[in-house]
């Protein structure tokens, strides 16, 4: 690649693996950012990297792809890399109930028939593996390649890869609207001023949609809003990832309503991070006691244990979707020189290094390593056309 | 003090006033709601009324005062049977607000409350008007050594003096800024400490342009001249000095404190070179000012005044309204006026939110009190500025957050990075303000720091946004709230 100009729109995690990817590849490339880098959904939920929550299907093979991708990615950080706060621990599902059991063995072996690690747990294993969870279990499943990052860090520590392989980066520019010429956006016009480009990258995450519409290619992403919980800092309680197998039944759910799915995981610095909600509110960010209500209900049904330990702090953010759960990835062949990487949801701290490693491929003209298709532009459910029923992909955990 | 007894608001009975915080600013706010016809329910964390006025107060003061004390108590005590004891108000002792939700944005917003013993009860408040008077906290700068036993913030050395009778040390070093260090100088006397010496950051040039040598002519209307007088005699009499222009800079010990160092420092307190003084003692207690608890008021949605982040209030109109409908604001979260001017300010609030006759003839000597109450408040800042220059004293490993021990050099390189520069993902990246304290202790200061680093957060009120406003069991929180109320 000869010194393309990529422009990316939005310094999240997405944009900057991307960034880093591309000025790896020897692009020249400028991150803008209304705000500062990381600042926004980034930092406002967890940092699973999860393969346990995917069932077979494209985004377990980007999942897969990123997973693999982790390691390299921060070893070639180096230094860089200690703020991720990468640990590889594993996650556990643990049903509760006889439905939930009967969800999970299953799905666990569709996993493993699609390449994923995923070892039954008997009780002593369990007890032996996390002492704490409750005994009214009905069947567990061991996921040793779940890992965690500090979502932030891992963000900070990408751009900051991407700075010292020569992009430069500008904060506090709003993309406002675009240039287009002969049919090609060649220019962003930003709150300080127009911005030229070969090739512009909206990585807005969930005002992805918007940002789209004002360069004049509206694509349906939409924020779906996530809160989680956080307690006082524990001696070790939590060992792995541990999760309910509720959302093994929650197949592509279109309710607005509440939806909570426990995901309870000690951090670095021993507090407990219990997740999360999910609820389609728009950008609104009031907190709603009852939600955290359901968020404590369901981690104390995992860990019953937990029932004195104080919760100081809640936040939130809002995940950007796509109708059919899938990320959109790759040029808009509605207007050249446009670029999407968004609409991860759940899971785009997860799959920003495979989002990354795709999109410097699709530019390169090479054949990607997973195939690319299914998170292309020009699918019904990214141009707002109505989405068929039966045709989502299953929802992660987080 | 209780506006209306001419009962003006009668057409509004049954207005349901939810006040937070029963100290002066709270209490004279319930009374006033009440006596404008309303229905109050009044919210304290304490078992007991009085807020920290009451709680804190030393014995001195009552020696020195009896008829003050007296007056003053007898009015405090009258006013908390009144209200306590009022057919139209319930009192929630060991009740806290833990979330404000804002349902409806269009009026006061619902109130979620914790109360009882352990474990408590989870209840909804729905009030027609609310009355946040949630006060402040006392104020801690950073120094080398602060994070050594032995180091107390001023208010918890005289809550433990006070209410438990346990002194902090044997050598105690009083140290800070403001008018507050007096009676914790008193209170620790009084538990059976040695105060070694009192150290008042502010130089006597600028304490007497604010109020120290005339301190009558400032707050005698605040009510303030009787206390001050009682402990600068109190502290004569066991000979304790007391210093202007000089700080503690460092405390030191091995495991604990065993010495400070103190410093002259100039007017913007920086320090004047080769004035440091090794002092022994085992105990330093430290206070630079106050800091309003905001997290409700930021919570419920309320503009705050003030742009440097140790300067920002709620702000309120002549009625004690903030921005956010249905909602008042008084006492500390709007200024730092002592007692008297938050009672003032509490009454107001209460016969607005009760939807009380804004003619009523009781609210002219109150809001003279309450306009009194803020003149004095700019000219205590005036007197006892926190200088500028005081992260002078830092070292690059000088811990700023307490919970976590982020030092100084950690905040800066955060600060000074473009990748991690922004607020939120500083904090994630340092901790500053990630424990238990949740930025208490250190937020404001932090937020300081950074805006010296060239990194000013654009949001005041982010030190302060706290949606979880104090902390809730996963069990209560699990438990679904008792019926709603009102
Ligand atoms: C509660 C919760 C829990 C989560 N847990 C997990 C998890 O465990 N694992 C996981 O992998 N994922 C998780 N996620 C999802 C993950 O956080 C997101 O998928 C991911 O952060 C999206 O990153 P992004 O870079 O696309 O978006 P963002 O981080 O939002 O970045 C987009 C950037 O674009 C900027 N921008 C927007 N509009 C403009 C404009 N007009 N001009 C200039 N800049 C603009 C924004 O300022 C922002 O910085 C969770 C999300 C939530 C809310
Ligand atoms: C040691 C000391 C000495 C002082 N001496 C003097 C003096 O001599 N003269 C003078 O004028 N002033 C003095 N003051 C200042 C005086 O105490 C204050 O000005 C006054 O108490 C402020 O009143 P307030 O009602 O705003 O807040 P406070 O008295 O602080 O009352 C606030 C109340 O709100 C409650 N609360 C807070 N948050 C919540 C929540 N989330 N849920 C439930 N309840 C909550 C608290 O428990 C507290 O009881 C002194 C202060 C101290 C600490």
């Amino acid at each position: 690649m000869d010194r393309t100009r990529v422009v990316i729109l939005g310094a999240g995690i997405v944009g900057s693996a991307c960034a880093r990817e591309l000025a790896l590849a020897g692009c020249d490339v400028l991150v803008i950012d209304r705000g500062g880098p990381a600042a926004a959904t980034t930092s406002h939920g967890e940092g699973n990297i999860l393969l346990s929550d995917k069932g077979p299907g494209p985004e377990l093979e980007l999942a897969k792809l990123s997973r693999r991708l982790w390691p390299e990615v921060l070893t070639d950080l180096g230094g860089l890399a200690v703020q991720a706060e990468w640990q590889p621990k594993g996650g556990i599902v643990v049903a509760t109930t006889r439905a939930g059991a009967d969800g999970l063995r299953p799905f666990a072996a569709s996993q493993r028939a699609s390449g994923v690690v995923a070892e039954a747990m008997d009780a002593d294993a369990l007890r032996a593996a996390e002492p704490h969870v409750t005994r009214e279990h009905t069947a567990a499943v061991h996921y040793p390649q779940d890992a965690q990052v500090q979502p932030a860090g891992a963000a900070a520590a990408l751009l900051s890869g991407a700075l010292a392989a020569g992009a430069s980066l500008r904060s506090g520019r709003e993309v406002l609207g675009g240039v287009v010429r002969g049919g090609r956006l060649t220019g962003v016009r930003t709150s300080h001023g127009t911005l030229e480009g070969d090739v512009f990258l909206n990585a807005a995450g969930p005002w992805s949609g918007e940002l789209a519409a004002r360069l004049g290619a509206p694509v349906d992403i939409r924020p779906r809003r996530g809160e989680v919980l956080v307690t006082t800092p524990l001696p070790p309680t939590v060992f792995h990832k541990v999760y309910d197998a509720d959302y093994v039944g929650a197949v592509g759910s279109g309710a607005g309503d509440l939806q909570t799915s426990a995901v309870v995981e000690a951090t670095l610095a021993g507090s407990v991070l219990l997740g999360s909600s999910r609820r389609r509110v728009g950008f609104d960010a009031r907190t709603r006691p009852e939600v955290l209500s359901a968020i404590a209900a369901k981690a104390l049904r995992l860990f019953p244990s937990l029932a004195r330990v104080p919760v100081m702090r809640a936040y939130g953010g809002f995940r950007p979707y796509v109708p059919d759960h899938l990320p959109v990835i790759g040029p808009d062949p509605r207007l050249a020189g446009l670029w999407h990487a968004s609409g991860h949801e759940g899971a785009g701290i997860g799959l920003s290094v495979g989002t990354a490693r795709l999109v410097r491929a699709l530019l390169d003209g090479r054949e990607p390593e997973i195939d690319a298709g299914p998170f292309r532009v020009d699918r019904p459910a990214v141009l707002g056309e109505d989405v068929p029923a039966g045709s989502t992909a299953g929802e992660e955990t987080t | 003090m209780s506006a209306g007894t001419g009962g003006t608001g009668r057409h509004v009975v049954g207005r349901h006033v939810v006040v937070v915080g029963a100290g002066p600013a709270g209490l004279a706010a319930a009374d006033a709601a009440l006596a404008a016809g309303a229905r109050v329910t009044l919210v304290d964390s304490a078992e007991q009324p009085g807020g920290q006025y009451h709680r804190m107060l030393p014995d001195a003061y009552e020696a020195a005062n009896p008829d003050v004390l007296q007056h003053g108590y007898n009015a405090f005590e009258q006013r908390s049977m009144r209200v306590i004891g009022h057919r139209r108000s319930t009192w929630l002792a060991d009740t806290s607000v833990w979330a404000i939700e804002r349902d409806d944005p269009s009026r006061a917003p619902l109130v979620h409350v914790l109360t009882g013993g352990l474990p408590r009860e989870r209840r909804t408040l729905r009030p027609d008007a609310l009355v946040l008077a949630p006060g402040a906290h006392d104020r801690v700068l950073p120094f080398p050594g602060w994070e050594l036993p032995g180091v107390f913030t001023a208010g918890a050395a005289q809550a433990l003096a006070k209410g438990e009778r346990v002194a902090v040390g044997d050598r105690v070093v009083v140290a800070g800024t403001g008018p507050f260090l007096l009676p914790v100088a008193v209170s620790l006397l009084e538990a059976g400490s040695r105060v070694v010496e009192v150290l008042e950051a502010a130089r006597a040039a600028s304490a007497t342009r604010g109020w120290l040598r005339k301190p009558w002519e400032l707050a005698a209307q605040a009510g303030k001249t009787g206390e001050l007088a009682s402990y600068t005699a109190a502290l004569a009499r066991e000979r304790v000095p007391y210093l202007p222009g000089r700080a503690v800079i460092e405390a030191r010990g091995d495991g604990r404190v065993e010495e400070v160092v103190s410093a002259r420092v100039r007017g913007d307190w920086s320090v004047v070179p080769g004035t440091e003084r090794v002092t022994a003692a085992d105990a330093v207690c430290v206070g630079h000012g106050f800091t309003p608890r905001l997290e409700l008021a930021v919570a419920s949605g309320c503009e705050l005044r003030g742009s440097a982040p140790a300067e920002v209030f709620v702000e309120v109109d002549g009625e004690q309204r903030t921005s956010a409908p249905g909602v008042y604001a008084a006492g500390e979260v709007t200024g730092i006026a002592g007692a008297p001017a938050a009672r003032a300010e509490g009454a107001v609030a209460g016969w607005f939110a009760a939807g009380g006759d804004p003619s009523a003839r009781t609210l002219a000597p109150l809001r003279r009190a309450r306009d009194q109450g803020r003149a004095f408040a700019e000219r205590l800042a005036h007197a006892h500025p926190v200088g500028r220059e005081w992260p002078g004293w830092l070292r690059g490993d000088t811990i700023v957050c307490r919970c976590e021990e982020t030092d100084y050099a950690a905040v800066c390189a955060a600060a000074g990075d473009p990748v991690s520069s922004e607020a939120r993902v500083a904090r994630l990246g340092t901790r500053a303000g990630l424990g238990p304290c949740q930025g208490r202790m250190c937020g404001v200061t932090v937020a300081e720091l950074r805006a010296r680093l060239g990194a000013p957060d654009p949001d005041p009120a982010a030190p302060h946004r706290r949606p979880v406003a104090e902390p809730i069991r996963l069990a209560e929180l699990a438990a679904p709230p008792a019926e709603r109320e009102g």
